[in-house]
Order: C-alpha cells, then structure tokens, then sequence
C-alpha cells in the first residue's frame, strides 16, 4: 500500500486517538459502536429486500 | 412393503434382516439412525421460501465461527502475548478480531430474521433456546477475550469489570483480575460451550427443517402460488397436522 493511500485510509478513519462518544441523557455510546448498528440494520434491511438468485435443488 | 420383500432392491453387500443386535452400541445406532435420518441431517435440496438473503445469516455465522477458532488455535500455540512481538501473530491476532465482529455482527442479524420470523413455532422451541444461550455464550467468550489482550486495553476492563462481578457475588469464583483463570475461560471452557451449543443448534434444525416464513392471514389475496407466503401458509398447515 502507497504513503499517498495510508495517508487518505488515516485522514478518512483516524484510529490513534481517543474515541468521539454521542451523549443522550443517560445513554452514551461511541460513534464507531452507533457506525456497525446503523450498517447491521442497513444489511438486515437489504437481505429482506434484495432479490435472491435463482438455484437449483429447491423443492 | 416390508424390508424382505425389498430383497430385490437390497445392493451387494447390504443387509436385509432389521437391525435388532444387543448391546448399548447397537441402541445408541438405532436411536441415532431414529432422531437423526442421515437424508435430513444432509439435505440435497431446500424449501422454496429459503430463497431469501435472509436464511443466508446463520451460515455466515457458522463460517465466522470456524475462522474465529481456527485463527484462535494458532494464536494458542504461540500464547497470549505473541502478537505484541511478531507481525505473524498480528495478523493473526487480527484475523482473531475481525472474524469475531462479523460472527457477532452475522448472528444478531440472524437473530433479528428469526425472531421477526416468530422461529420457535413447528416445535423449534429448543432450537431457539439454543440459539440464545449460545449467544449469550459468546458476549462472555468475547469478554474474557478483551481481558486476554496483555495490553492497557485488557488491564483497564479487568480492573473496571471486577466491581459489577463483585457487586453480583461471583467475583470469588469468577475474576476478572486473574489471568490464567480468564485465558483458560477464554480457550477452552466458554469455546467447548458454544461449540456443543451451536452443533445441537443445527442438528435441531436441521431435524425440523429450516422455519418457513409466517403466512399473511389478513391479505389471503397477495399469497400468489409460488409466492413466500404461499409457501409459509402451505408449510405452516403440514406442521400443524404433524403435530399431537
């Protein structure tokens, strides 16, 4: 991997650093933690709707 | 037909008498062959409402599962504290991380689908318990993994996490502080627990078949033959004769 891409991947997701936390009373959660649940639910979303190809061996 | 009228039938070398031999062993075989058909427990075809992305999730889980312990048995050989010192380890140690956030991440899913699918019905009540517990399973598998890290990261929930472990009562028998016993938790107890979990979980379902989806009763006009729900309503109709 390039020092041109290394430099983009860290100026786009910054890892060495503390974590950014969203408060709301009393929940608090990290914004990498809120990132996966968003994209769980998007990939759950997506299989409910996404046509299947079709195969073979189903009766 | 009986089994000697089949002689015709019988190939070389296959026995025509009904198995009745004595012995433990021989019970164990029928009762195996009884519970577990090998044409159920190995399937050559689907139902037709399985053509969904989502029945894909729990298969993902169970190859995310297999990396997760194969990654982990080379990180055993090694030890703990490999991956500080050795780019093998790290990528290892890595492999170890990322399979374990897809299989937790692949398992919810799979476990939103099944609970939206109302999964238990068919007598599937087990399956689903085993499901859960194998989950719950796995949060301690992952949490006994963070205090085996050797690192800030490990000491500082160790430390943290033995308050709410004390504050409940097992702090005495379960601490977070004690390295070997944690390692030990993490790589033999808590993975041969999820382990025999899982595997009951798919023999059960594979010995009442994968949960067809819930039939629309309220919209009979949209369950098109060929249809999921077509599918759901006819599947859901044989079970219910099935059972006592």
């Amino acid at each position: 991997m390039s020092a041109v891409t290394q430099g983009a991947l860290a100026a786009a997701v910054d890892l060495n650093g503390p974590g950014h936390y969203l408060n709301w009373g009393v929940i608090q959660i990290s914004a990498a933690n809120l990132v996966i649940i968003g994209v769980m639910i998007v990939v759950f979303v997506l299989a409910l709707l996404l046509p299947f190809p079709k195969g073979r061996g189903r009766r | 037909m009986s089994i000697r009228d089949r002689a015709d039938l019988v190939q070389p070398g296959e026995s025509t008498e009904p198995d009745e031999a004595a012995g433990w062993t021989a019970a164990v075989r029928r009762r195996l062959v009884r519970e577990l058909p090998p044409d159920t427990m190995l399937p050559d075809t689907q139902p037709k409402y399985v053509a969904s992305w989502i029945y894909v999730f729990g298969v993902l889980t169970l190859a995310a599962f297999l990396v997760v312990l194969g990654s982990g048995a080379v990180l055993a050989i090694q030890g703990p504290s490999w991956w500080h010192t050795s780019d093998i380890g790290h990528f290892f140690n890595s492999l170890h991380l990322w399979s374990v956030e897809l299989f937790m991440a692949f398992m919810v899913i799979h476990l939103w689908g099944k609970f939206f699918m109302a999964a238990w019905r068919g007598r599937r009540a087990l399956t689903w318990i085993t499901g859960a517990v194998a989950f719950l399973g796995s949060i301690g598998t992952a949490f006994t993994g963070y205090l085996t890290q050797q690192n800030l990261d490990s000491q500082w929930i160790a430390v943290q996490s033995k308050d709410a472990l004390n504050a409940v009562g097992i702090g005495a028998y379960f601490s977070p502080m004690n390295f070997g016993q944690m390692l030990m938790w993490h790589i033999v107890l808590l993975p041969a627990f999820v382990g025999i979990l899982v595997v009951l979980h798919v023999l059960m379902v594979r010995r009442r078949g994968v949960v067809p989806p819930l039939p629309l009763r309220d919209r009979p006009a949209e369950a098109e033959p060929g249809t999921a729900s077509e599918a759901g309503r006819e599947a859901e109709a044989a079970e219910t004769e099935e059972q006592p």
